[in-house]
């Protein structure tokens, strides 16, 4: 199998058995971000307790790439920092994913990123 | 007969991609034969200069050229007048142009008809008469994709001053009876407005026979290069209409405080036209003529024959297909789905039994992009065409679309990449 084969598969596990898939009770803040293109959707509830995110769950829709992102996306920044989670860069997660998505495709990728970082920046403004 | 294998070879493309590449976006646009590219070439490289009022030969013979394509062009789509061809960009301006026009002789409570199977270049451009009191209405389909006259009768009133209508649906495929449409709409005493985007390409269309006011057609979608497309009009609605866009070329004389417009077709062609694009679309058409548009439909019907009996064949697990059956009403047009994704918007919740449980339903982006896998170059996504892919139940499709270079072991090709698809997916 080459790299791109096993990355491929490590996607497809994630996109049929997503982690940490599900809504949290009473988040500290939830948030849906929406692709209107292709109807890829997520809804992130993150849980965050003295700046840390101690809790995430998403449920979503759509396809491989965006879906299994966003359950490597959730267990990458559990237990971190919120200032860790509005550090992650875009080619961090297209790296972590390791395929050759192309450009129309890396917005599936990184709906899940984007995503996230909107939720902790509506936290961060409910905070104020 | 055509022979695809044949055609191929006029395509330098295909030397680049290689055997065994199944370009299927032909509804997107299409490879350009060496006869185009050569027509280009030639132009910029021997009668490159601005057209009109050039006191030089060189620009006398660029203006002679984009003369002959006009009229060769006109001649394709059945118009004895060449002066009845507007150069444009592309279809989408070509309907622009007019509804950007007609629109402006409207007034509050008009009405617009068109159908739920329209490309977006067909609903925009009279959506923005909406804030004047325009009103649009949409005639539907039926389960099988035809035009559903019962609907298309109900929505005509005598308010509709314009049907605008696509012949042969980007998505579907379904080719509409155009003259039938024509004549109703004409008895109702609106003006008639064809989108030949996708039949210009694939079928024999005459304007005098079909009885249409308007047709708007793309050069890319034709084995021409991008950047040109037409617009035919009835000469003497063209000559009552304001002009489109103002500059050179649409004037005949400038003043302070007003302009005479030119005589069509120049009154709706503002500045420098794109002459080589012209050429190079005259080109394409001598190239299909050299086939004959009945022998290019013939050879599409047999590849959605084949299209149909391989996916009887197939067997493939809740593959859907959308678009009519019977191959008279039916282009070169196939779209599918693995099973079934509804669309969603902010508003809809999320659902977590809706969500990653679909069922064994495959997004239309991860067909795609297996399919490429497999050297199959198909589209995946609304086609611009939203309110029919929603109208259809579905956040998107795939779509496979044909000409005259594909062959019938592409089709072959696409089936078994479908079925791959499939089963590496269904793991779940």
């Amino acid at each position: 199998m080459s790299d791109e084969e096993i990355n491929m598969e490590i996607l497809l596990d994630h996109y049929r058995s997503p982690r940490n898939y599900g809504k949290i009770e009473k988040p500290s803040v939830e948030l849906v971000e929406y692709n209107p293109v292709c109807g890829d959707a997520v809804q992130f509830t993150l849980k965050i307790e003295n700046g840390i995110l101690t809790d995430v769950k998403f449920i979503g829709r759509g396809c491989s790439v965006s879906q299994g992102a966003a359950s490597m996306l959730t267990e990458r920044v559990k237990g971190k920092s919120t200032e860790e989670v509005m550090n992650i860069g875009p080619q961090e997660i297209l790296s972590n994913i390791g395929l050759n998505l192309g450009p129309s495709r890396e917005k599936c990728a990184l709906l899940s990123l984007n995503a996230l970082q909107k939720s902790v920046r509506k936290y961060r403004d409910g905070e104020k | 007969m055509l022979t695809s294998d044949e055609v191929k070879q006029d395509f330098p493309i295909f030397e680049t991609l290689g055997d065994g590449y199944a370009y299927l976006d032909n509804a997107a646009t299409t490879q350009k034969p060496r006869s185009v590219l050569d027509a280009i070439h030639n132009f910029y490289t021997s009668q490159n200069s601005n057209v009109y009022r050039g006191i030089y030969r060189l620009s006398e013979d660029a203006t002679d050229s984009y003369h002959k394509a006009r009229r060769n062009i006109a001649e394709f789509i059945g118009s004895g007048n060449p002066d009845s061809l507007i150069f444009t960009r592309n279809a989408t301006e070509s309907l622009n142009l007019v509804a950007s026009s007609l629109g402006k002789g409207l007034r509050p409570g008009d009405e617009v008809l068109i159908s739920i199977m329209e490309h977006h270049s067909n609903i925009v451009p009279w959506q923005l008469w909406l804030p004047a009191g325009v009103k649009l209405k949409y005639a539907d389909i039926d389960s099988e994709g035809h035009l559903d006259m019962e609907s298309f009768q109900e929505n005509l009133t005598g308010r509709t001053k314009i049907v605008s209508l696509v012949h042969e649906s980007n998505l579907l495929g379904t080719i509409n009876n155009a003259m039938e449409i024509g004549r109703i709409a004409h008895d109702n005493g609106a003006v008639f407005i064809l989108d030949g985007a996708q039949s210009v390409p694939h079928m024999p269309v005459d304007v005098e026979r079909l009885g249409c006011d308007f047709l708007a057609f793309s050069g890319h979608k034709m084995l021409g290069p991008m950047g040109i497309g037409c617009l035919y009009g009835r000469m003497d609605i063209l000559e009552k209409m304001p002009p489109f866009l103002g500059g050179g070329e649409m004037i005949r004389e400038v003043y302070r405080d007003h302009s005479v417009w030119n005589d069509v077709p120049q009154k709706f062609e503002a500045g420098t036209p794109n002459v080589a694009g012209a050429i190079g679309l005259s080109a394409a058409v001598d190239y299909l003529r050299s086939y004959g548009m009945e022998n290019v439909r013939s050879h599409e019907k047999r590849l959605m024959k084949k299209t149909f009996d391989l996916e009887q064949e197939a067997g493939i697990p809740e593959l859907i297909s959308y678009g009519p059956r019977e191959l008279e009403n039916r282009g070169g047009i196939y779209s599918f789905n693995i099973g079934k994704i509804a669309p969603m918007d902010l508003e809809s919740q999320i659902l977590e039994e809706s969500s990653l449980k679909i069922g064994s339903a495959v997004h239309p982006h991860d067909v795609a992009s297996s399919l490429d896998g497999d050297k199959i170059a198909v589209r995946s996504g609304h086609h611009c065409a939203m309110p029919l892919t929603h109208r259809l139940g579905v956040v998107a499709t795939s779509r496979a679309s044909y000409y005259i270079y594909n062959s019938e072991s592409d089709v072959e090709n696409l089936f078994q990449a479908i079925a791959n698809v499939a089963v590496k997916y269904h793991e779940r």
